[in-house]
């Protein structure tokens, strides 16, 4: 499902020079399998699921989602790959707060092959337990169905690999383990691949298959540091 | 349903400087519409109202003062004629109709004009409509204290067949200048939407002979209306009236008197559009500033619908999109601006002149006016749109780790 191979990704440091964030020799996911990678605040991981997704340009290296490979796509067709075949839930979950809940999920789908199915965002938004808050805005749930709001926009494209980065960053320990089991189940109802990347300890406990990213990562960045780049060159 | 869906939330979610800018642009597209139709209207209503005669022949002066006198029962009279040259110029045989007209007095402003019973009976006020009464009404007898009065003076004066009044002195109203004669009204003129239907119409008698009038004028003519067997005509009756003789005026061709009218005007016009598309430009502008300002709050929102899978020009269509929706907002309220500008502006014409506009006519500016708002706009949001399409997805998701 996705082969990650020598992939690397530097950015401008501000007192100039390049600072690598991402050097991953080798990476593999399978289909419909689901995994987990560790990595602490300033690892590079969300670079790292970046590229994968495309949101990021990498400077070398390959990054292949069903046999096509990311890093070698123009950017369009890059966000066409990104539309079809991906689904990301961000760690602040990103909903557009303007938009009812909805027609989140709706404008998540109107990008990607099948384009926006009213029917199926309702099936899939009460399959998260949300029917009843379908015209809802993202500032009237709380935190916990914000999130299941985002899980919901991330699988109602029917992907075939879901990035999760730090999905229950913003939760409660309840809230996270019920997010968790959610996404988890969702995911293997949908079959697809999940890669997820967070420094908890309790969420990594719940994967049988955990990597420590910094292991994975040769490209060494120290905690702490940041990759928040000043001068992003190739940012899509 | 993505382009409307986030065209609709963005609008939804400026809603304020949205109603302003589409408000602002309302207001240059009705103005623009309203400058354009009102000029092309009023030349065209004016211009038509003059064709029923070819020829106005007055006292030497001013041939527009003899037309808008003569025609538009407008302005004063420069000078009067003798009977006599009206009887000459009924006879001269390139001559069809000569109709002469007596003013000098009025009924509560409402110009009242002497002529002939002819008028009525004889001429086409416009190609193939002649002069008709309404139900009940007659012309008036040559020579009587009678009155046929325009649909519109009767209206506004209130009055019906049967109705007497004291004709007042002076083209303008003074209460204290009435005449003691009595005219009975004995018909009401059917509406023509021609300046005949504010006038209060007698026998010319009536105006020559009115109690206080100087008895040597009394035989006296205003002007006289021509109408000529053929336009070549014209030319000859000008070249011995006005280039030949020194003591009355032809104003001829009356057509192009008033065009020549319009012509003169036509600064306070491109004033009025000069402004309008100062305005056009400024809500343009104005277009341009709220989105581009919008834009910081809505990077995020940018980058989350490009992290979704929304291309670059797919968010660059989205901005201009908007910025073109905000046009069209302005261009739909501009028609409501436009027919309450002209609806109010043709009441005006009305009232002060007899004239009609068509207030329902359509001209090409009333579609090429509101496109092109739409089209600056859209090209006032591609500014923004740029910026939109150069949001950086990765740094405005942040945070990263």
């Amino acid at each position: 499902m996705l082969t990650v191979t020598h992939l690397t990704k530097s950015f401008t440091a501000p007192e100039g020079g390049r600072v690598e964030i991402v050097r991953v020799p080798q990476f593999a996911l399978a289909a419909g399998e689901q995994r987990a990678l560790r990595g602490e605040s300033g690892s590079g991981k969300t670079t790292f699921l970046h590229l994968i997704a495309g949101i990021l340009a990498a400077d070398s290296g390959r990054a292949e989602i069903d046999g096509v490979d990311m890093v070698a796509l123009p950017e369009a067709k890059r966000d066409r790959l990104r539309a079809d075949k991906l689904g990301y839930i961000f760690q602040t979950f990103n909903l557009l707060q303007g938009y009812t809940v909805l027609e989140n999920v709706l404008l998540g789908m109107s990008f990607g092959p099948r384009g926006a199915d009213k029917a199926h965002a309702v099936e899939v938004l009460g399959r998260v337990g949300l029917s009843n808050r379908l015209g809802h805005f993202p500032r009237q749930l709380s935190t916990g169905q914000q999130q299941r709001v985002a899980v919901a926009r991330a699988l109602a494209n029917r992907p075939k690999l879901v990035l999760a980065d730090e999905p229950t960053g913003n939760l409660d320990r309840v809230s996270s383990r019920e997010a968790l089991a959610l996404i988890r189940e969702v995911c293997r109802e949908n079959g697809a691949a999940l890669l997820l990347v967070s420094h908890d300890d309790a969420v990594l406990a719940q994967f049988e298959g955990m990597q420590d990213f910094s292991v994975l990562n040769e490209a060494k960045t120290s905690r702490g540091e940041g990759t928040s780049p000043t001068k992003t060159k190739g940012l899509a | 349903m993505t382009l409307p869906l986030i065209i609709y939330r963005s609008l939804r979610q400026h809603a304020l400087s949205t109603i302003i800018t589409a408000g602002s642009i309302a207001l240059a597209c009705g103005l623009l519409m309203t400058v354009w139709m009102v000029k092309t209207q009023a030349q065209a209503a004016f211009v038509s109202t003059s064709t029923a005669f070819d020829a106005v022949l007055g006292a030497r002066g001013s041939k527009l003062q003899l037309v808008l006198n003569g025609i538009f029962h407008l302005e004063a009279s420069p000078g009067n004629l003798a009977w006599s040259d009206y009887e000459s110029i009924r006879k001269h045989p390139a001559v069809k109709t000569a109709i002469p007209i007596a003013v000098g007095d009025n009924l509560r402003g409402y110009r009242i004009v002497g002529t002939i019973p002819e008028l009525f009976t004889d001429v086409e006020y416009a190609a193939g409509k002649k002069y008709a009464l309404q139900s009940g009404g007659k012309i008036f007898a040559a020579g009587e204290r009678e009155a046929v009065v325009g649909s519109f003076a009767a209206e506004r004066l209130g009055l019906k067949v049967g109705d007497t009044f004291h004709p007042f002195h002076g083209l303008a109203f003074d209460e204290n200048n009435q005449h003691p004669d009595l005219f009975t009204v004995v018909g009401i003129l059917a509406p023509t939407n021609t300046p005949a239907d504010k006038v209060v119409w007698v026998p010319i008698k009536g105006v020559q002979t009115m109690t206080g009038h100087d008895a040597r004028a009394a035989t006296d003519v205003s002007a006289v209306l021509i109408q000529l067997r053929a336009a070549t005509a014209g030319f000859m009756l000008d070249m011995m009236i006005n280039k030949q003789g020194n003591r009355m005026t032809l104003a001829y061709p009356v057509g192009a008197i008033m065009t020549e009218l319009f012509g003169k005007i036509s600064w306070f016009d491109r004033v009025l559009a000069l402004v309008a598309y100062l305005v056009a430009l400024v809500a343009a502008g104005s277009v341009l500033a709220s989105i581009y300002n919008s834009m910081s709050a809505r990077q995020r929102d940018l980058a989350i619908l490009r992290a979704l899978g929304a291309r670059r020009r797919t968010i660059f269509g989205a901005v201009v999109a908007e910025a073109a929706s905000i046009g069209l907002l302005g261009a739909i309220a501009g028609y409501v601006v436009y027919f309450g500008l002209l609806a109010g502006i043709a009441s005006v014409i009305r009232v002060q002149t007899g004239v009609v506009l068509d207030v329902t006519a359509t001209h090409p500016v009333l579609w090429i006016c509101p496109l092109a708002m739409i089209a600056l706009c859209a090209l006032g949001g591609a500014v923004p749109a740029l910026k939109a399409y150069r949001t950086p997805v990765a740094e405005t998701l942040a945070p990263v780790s």
